[in-house]
């Protein structure tokens, strides 16, 4: 009996814990990210600097379609004031209509637009960098397994390919890419971005940076997630202790164990 | 306690109950005799009612912002999460919330079947709860299709496909299935319609459940029949409901634990990319609850074969109260199947295990071996075993010490003066 229990957690446990390991992988880099854990909330200067890295950068090939610039200054996020948040907007060509003559028009945007795509459709997108569509990038951190730490890992892990490994044109070697090549170039190198909070924009800052970025725009609930998770389950426990101590005391009233 | 006529006590309740006897029901409900022996793996009947509800009434509220669109889907529940209040915590509650069901029904299931519960006279109890199992991974299948992410295409594409393993009909049964002549936006529209509808479906049958277990009333541990009412039982009111309560509330606060602090864990990745019938995923994994299936399924080199053996397993388990040939309810009491019942949870989970693996080398060897198992635990070991078996001694009543044994009479005598 015992032995056979203690095969069914390690089973219960093995199957929680590696739902799908696969060899060809090298695993990630672990990075301790101040929103992991149970309290873990963003970095907020980390946040605003990520997304400079995300708009001079990423955002020429990327889109971040489901994502609003009034989502910049939302609680939880890079929180910035709202006058940034519209001074954001305005930088951006935003095509509405059609007006009253039947036209469509281009006007500045407001900080209840959604990001505007940098490439008209996912085929223009395609064509415009070797026929690899760039990924949208508001659920990129969900979409990947490994999440963080993975996204991470490859915008650090271009290398020279080694030997006897042949690359096509507009195909790069990532060491952590399943498959490890990739049609994105890479894009980061020490000094690339002005950070205006006088933070040395190196490769890995400006990573850590636009991933922590990543991570905010896939999960924008995260830290009001973790907040409520906690009360949840200190009420949780508090009244299943008060419906405790009222079961035995009901229980008590007959002669059985509960 | 006992089951006497009910009476209302004020002239209107008389008068409504004479008409429509809800008064009576409810009676019936607080003072139905329940053993007093129950233990906590009782408690998730309870906890399974629970889930149900709480899917329906997330469910209707994210129907009220979902698209059903092939096109619109996968940005409707962004929308859901990004821009509705509190969105994300009903998704992660309904999406979390049925493998919580799940994780709640497979231990109702092995309680079941360690205890004996679906043999005589609650074969009708056992068989309905298998068709409240079926229609839930029904519900559960479809229901992970509706995001429209990779996983839901490719997962509904697999699935379906298997029906045109039927010969001669096959293909035309699965091009009716999706509407369409691959897996598209009909198929999502009507996957969307019956997953609503299931629901309903599930609580019709849970009421006929727990009807026909008011019948002869519930088993317990030790899986004897009540012999006196007045000391083997307790009123379910209150005794069982607070019982009840304090077990769901442990059960929320799991639940809890992953709606808030892991709510992504249990699902696929790859299904926060959107559909794309273009491209084909590494690994196509179904949900981890339909993962023993889904190695059965594998573990046949024939098409057909693996279909029928896959829905052999479940349907096995309909003819379980006649393929048991002990006339004991409890394991307790029986030393030999005790042993195999125990064989077949880690036999199941290993299934499981390798429905996660690619179904080559080590892993497929060791899926077809729990194939086997599986099937040789029912159709084999079971009958045979219900026949060599030499249980042990069996208690007179649930208040009374066994037979023979070492009698707790200090505890015998406490009770008769309690009641």
């Amino acid at each position: 009996m015992k032995k056979f229990k203690f095969l069914f957690y390690i089973f219960f446990l093995l199957n929680i814990i590696y739902p799908l390991k696969s060899a060809e992988q090298i695993d990630p880099i672990k990075v301790d990210w101040s929103f992991k854990g149970l309290l873990g909330k963003f970095d907020r200067s980390s946040l605003q600097r990520g997304f400079q890295v995300y708009k001079e950068v990423c955002a020429s090939c990327h889109s971040m379609q489901y994502l609003s610039y009034r989502n910049l200054g939302e609680p939880g996020g890079p929180e910035f004031s709202e006058e940034e948040v519209k001074a954001i907007a305005s930088t951006f060509e935003v095509t509405d209509g059609p007006n009253d003559q039947g036209e469509m028009f281009t006007r500045p945007g407001r900080p209840s637009d959604k990001f505007v795509n940098p490439y008209p459709n996912v085929k223009a997108a395609a064509a415009a960098n070797g026929g690899a569509y760039p990924p949208d990038m508001s659920v990129l951190v969900k979409a990947r397994k490994g999440g963080a730490n993975y996204i991470y890992s490859v915008l650090v892990g271009y290398e020279d390919p080694p030997a006897g490994v042949t690359l096509d044109e507009g195909v790069y070697y990532n060491k952590y890419m399943i498959g490890n090549k990739i049609k994105m170039p890479n894009n980061l190198s020490d000094g690339l971005v002005d950070y205006s909070d006088g933070t040395e924009a190196t490769v890995d800052q400006m990573a850590k940076d636009v991933t922590t970025f990543l991570s905010w725009a896939a999960e924008p609930e995260l830290e009001s997630r973790h907040k409520t998770g906690v009360k949840v389950i200190l009420y949780l426990t508090l009244l299943s202790i008060l419906v405790f101590l009222s079961m035995k005391r009901i229980w008590s009233r007959v002669n059985s164990k509960i | 306690m006992s089951e006497h006529e009910y009476v209302p006590k004020s002239k209107i309740g008389k008068w409504f109950n004479d008409r429509l006897p809800l008064l009576s029901l409810a009676s019936h409900l607080t003072d139905y005799p329940t053993p007093k022996n129950l233990n906590y793996w009782w408690t998730f009947g309870g906890i399974l009612t629970f889930c149900l509800l709480t899917q329906i009434i997330t469910g209707v509220v994210l129907a009220m912002h979902y698209v059903a669109h092939a096109d619109l889907a996968f940005a409707s529940v962004e929308h859901i999460m990004r821009d509705v209040n509190y969105g994300w915590l009903i998704r992660y509650i309904h999406s979390n919330g049925a493998s919580m069901f799940f994780l709640a029904v497979y231990i109702h299931i092995f309680r079941a079947l360690f205890y004996g519960s679906y043999k005589s006279p609650r074969e009708v109890i056992w068989i309905i709860g298998l068709a409240i199992y079926l229609l839930m991974m029904a519900a559960a299948f479809m229901g992970y299709v509706l995001p429209w992410g990779q996983m839901s295409f490719w997962g509904a594409t697999v699935i379906t496909n298997l029906f045109s393993a039927i010969p001669l009909v096959g293909d035309s049964i699965t091009t009716w299935l999706w509407g369409a002549y691959s897996v598209d936006n009909p198929t999502l529209n009507r996957f969307f319609s019956l997953h609503y509808l299931i629901p309903f479906l599930i609580l019709g049958l849970v009421v006929l459940h727990i009807w026909a277990l008011h019948i002869p009333g519930n088993n317990n541990p030790v899986g004897i029949d009540i012999k006196k009412p007045s000391k083997d039982t307790v009123p379910f009111h209150p005794y069982i409901t607070i019982k009840d309560t304090f077990a769901l509330l442990l059960f929320m606060i799991i639940f809890a634990g992953f709606v808030f602090f892991a709510p992504n864990v249990l699902g696929h990745s790859d299904n926060y990319i959107q559909a794309n019938p273009m491209v084909t995923p590494a690994h196509i994994v179904p949900e981890w609850y339909l993962l023993p299936f889904y190695a059965i399924l594998r573990s046949v080199p024939d098409k057909l074969g693996g279909v029928i053996l896959m829905f052999g397993a479940i349907f096995i388990l309909f003819v379980l109260p006649w393929l048991d040939t002990s006339k004991v309810r409890s394991a307790v009491f029986r030393p030999i199947y005790r042993q195999f019942f125990w064989i077949l949870v880690v036999d199941v989970l290993m299934l499981g295990y390798m429905g996660a693996m690619p179904a080559e080398g080590i892993y497929l060897v060791l899926a077809r071996v729990g194939t086997i198992y599986y099937f040789l635990h029912f159709i084999v070991i079971l009958p045979v075993v219900g026949y060599l078996e030499k249980t042990e001694p069996v208690p007179l009543s649930i208040s009374e010490p066994v037979l023979g044994g070492t009698a707790d009479y200090s505890m015998a005598k406490k009770d008769n003066e309690k009641i």
